[in-house]
């Protein structure tokens, strides 16, 4: 198993690579640059400013110093916020995003498996139909739309939660997100377990269990669930990659100072490493779920071998 | 024992005719297609009907709840004929209402000139503002002006526009991005996924690197990227959109590509001596059609919910032109003030998705094959 671990670490070397390269000099191929946008910069001071950056060097040039710095751990400086380095924008805005995420993601796969493995055992009953309607209710409504209307609902109407911010790690600021971003989780994760639980259930192993006599207890949860969760954890991986990276709606709405926005503000402002580390954050992010999932999938199903 | 004798020929049935019969036995697909059709006329032809330009801004009437009776409201007059008032310079003495004309006297310490009337026209509130009496001096005067009754039934936004105008808009805005975005993310994926499956081989290999190498990217950043590099344009943003969104388009098509070639009936048409394009044409296409329907269907929504989402940001389409992101968007900057400027879009938006996802849905069972 530590082989496993240790080859797919480094094949996932040359993927980040890949990415990193591609995404370098896509973001410097856009027009424009992080010092444009501020009015009356004469060009001296932009030459200037570009010069203490080492923006005037040619392009492979800071791309290979780039590089760099990457492996001594130096993400650089930000250009549109000079008072921080990337990293720690990284340091103060991530701890935020898993905080959030990491809530949300436990939260989906409770109260989405829940449903799931409550419609397959009633399989075209009430409760079956009710959970498909949510579901489609979930996976249809847009998160810009759910989210102001918890505001409306629990935080003006009701004044149960705060309208917005993060309150210092409050428990109830995590509240509003926390439910804004499962929602849509908790409808695929119930759609999927729904789906690999009815065929679980139909398969051999679950039929000589029930011929065995055991409780329905022990059938269901003991036997058929793990059959069933493998899809679960491949969906899982990527997904826990994405929520916890920060969600750019959920934190724009809820004035939460996570890293949802800086990529879309980074992009924008021409942040060049500000972009950069947001890619290379959510690569690794995206490559560690990955190796997750199949550590899981070995614990979760015997006959999956990695020796 | 029986005799069974064909009496009458037993008209046969496509395989769209088949499609079409099954998806009228779909209740919930075809209230759906019928709720499209309406919300699709409304939006085309509403924005003609309401009497309020999208873009008219009604300085008198910010931000008003939405009402069924007419604005002005008895309690809101006097405001508005103070406000006319101010601006004409002049004092009033006493108004009064009857039915629906105002009647104002006013005085000066000057004489009041008789075109001081546009300033009462000039509001939203009034209009056809007459002088109806003159004191000697001219420095008393009997104004009457009629009520302009109007109907604002969705209430107006910040800056004071009708909202019912400015969401029927947006649905237009929106459905031609969807619709349009989708028909071009079909059209790449289908050319290019038909072209990689049919050929197979290298090329076929190589094609499909390529549609992995762009999934491999954030979706987002891709997205980004494309606004950056285009700008906020209306029209590159959705070609955009389109051409960001081919790629599972593609994937399908190719997947379905391979495994028609390779059914009997290809092979026997093969056999047969029928030309490449024959066997195109008649069997390819025509099977390919159904998955794209059910695709395409499904893709509508997340072109809709894209664009909102980037109009969300900003990064969509801009004032005044306007889309349910946009009008969405400042709807939930609102909802401590005017909650309907989130509530009115957002029905029309999630209503909308809802309704495509029926229909998508119901396609794909009434056009799925395998499920005979």
């Amino acid at each position: 198993m530590l082989i496993f671990v240790v080859r797919r670490l480094l094949t996932a070397i040359p993927t980040l690579f890949v990415i990193i390269t591609l995404s370098f000099f896509l973001i410097r191929v856009a027009p424009g640059g992080p010092f444009n946008q501020e009015r009356g910069l004469s060009p001296e001071v932009k030459a200037n400013l570009e010069r203490a950056y080492g923006l005037d060097d040619p392009l492979w040039e800071q791309y290979l110093r780039y590089l760099g710095n990457l492996l001594k751990g130096d993400f650089g400086p930000s250009y549109n916020l000079p008072d921080f380095t990337v990293r720690e924008l990284f340091e103060k805005g991530l701890p935020v995003s898993i905080q959030i995420g990491t809530s949300a993601l436990i939260l989906a796969l409770i109260v989405g498996g829940t449903l799931g493995v409550i419609a397959a055992l009633n399989q075209n009953r009430t409760a079956d139909y009710a959970v498909i309607a949510t579901a489609a209710a979930g996976s249809t409504i847009p998160t810009f739309v759910i989210a102001p209307i918890i505001q409306l609902v629990f935080g003006l109407t009701w004044t149960l939660l705060p309208i917005g911010g993060w309150g210092g790690g409050a428990f109830v600021n995590k509240i509003g997100p926390v439910i804004t971003l499962s929602l849509p989780q908790i409808a695929i994760v119930a759609r999927l377990m729904r789906g690999s639980m009815i065929e679980s259930l139909r398969s051999h192993h679950i039929r000589t269990a029930r011929a065995l006599g055991l409780s329905e207890w022990s059938v269901v949860v003991r036997h058929a669930l793990r059959g069933a969760l493998l899809p679960i954890i491949s969906y899982a991986g990527p997904a826990a990659a994405a929520l916890l990276t920060g969600s750019i709606v959920v934190e724009t709405i809820f004035a939460i100072p996570g890293v949802g926005r800086y990529f879309v503000d980074a992009a924008l402002n021409r942040d060049y490493t500000l972009v950069m580390g947001t890619v290379v954050v959510i690569a690794i992010f995206t490559i560690l779920f990955n190796l997750a999932v199949d550590i899981l999938y070995a614990v979760v199903d015997p006959r999956v071998r990695y020796d | 024992m029986t005799e069974l004798a064909i009496t009458h020929a037993v008209p046969g049935r496509s395989f769209w005719g088949d499609a079409w019969a099954r998806l009228r036995a779909n209740r919930a697909a075809m209230v759906s297609l019928v709720y499209l059709g309406l919300m699709a006329v409304a939006c085309i032809v509403g924005p003609l009907l309401v009497p309020h330009q999208y873009t008219t801004i009604y300085p008198d009437y910010v931000r008003i709840p939405p009402s069924l009776s007419p604005y002005p409201k008895p309690e809101m007059i006097e405001t508005a004929l103070g406000d006319v008032l101010k601006r004409m310079r002049v004092d009033v003495k006493e108004w009064r209402q009857e039915s629906d004309r105002i009647f104002v006297t006013i005085t000066s310490s000057r004489e009041i000139d008789e075109r001081n009337t546009r300033y009462i026209d000039r509001s939203d509130t009034f209009d056809d503002a007459r002088v109806e009496e003159k004191s000697p001096d001219g420095k008393t005067m009997v104004m009457s002006a009629a009520i302009k009754q109007q109907h604002f039934l969705f209430g107006t936004d910040n800056t004071g526009r009708d909202l019912l105008s400015r969401t029927l808009m947006a649905g237009r805005v929106s459905l031609a991005i969807g619709l349009l975005a989708g028909v071009v993310a079909v059209v790449i994926g289908v050319v290019y996924g038909a072209t990689a499956g049919f050929l197979g081989g290298r090329i076929d290999e190589a094609m499909m690197r390529v549609v992995d190498v762009l999934y491999s990217l954030p979706f987002i950043f891709f997205v980004i990227m494309l606004v950056v590099f285009f700008g906020r344009n209306f029209v590159l943003m959705f070609l955009a959109v389109g051409a960001v969104l081919w790629l599972d388009m593609a994937r399908i098509v190719r997947g379905q590509a391979l495994s028609i070639r390779r059914q009997e009936y290809v092979q026997a048409a093969e056999a047969l001596g029928v030309s490449r394009t024959g066997i195109l044409a008649r069997h390819i296409v025509p099977n390919l059609l159904g998955v794209v329907v059910i695709y395409m269907t499904l893709l509508v929504p997340q072109v809709i919910i894209l664009e909102s989402f980037l109009s969300f940001l900003g990064l969509g389409v801009q004032e005044p032109m306007t889309s349910w992101g946009v009008l969405i968007s400042a709807g939930a900057k609102n909802i401590g003030t005017a909650n309907w400027l989130l509530l009115f879009p957002a029905f029309f938006l999630v209503s909308t998705l809802f309704a495509l996802n029926f229909v998508g849905d119901g396609l794909r069972d009434a056009l799925d094959p395998k499920d005979r």
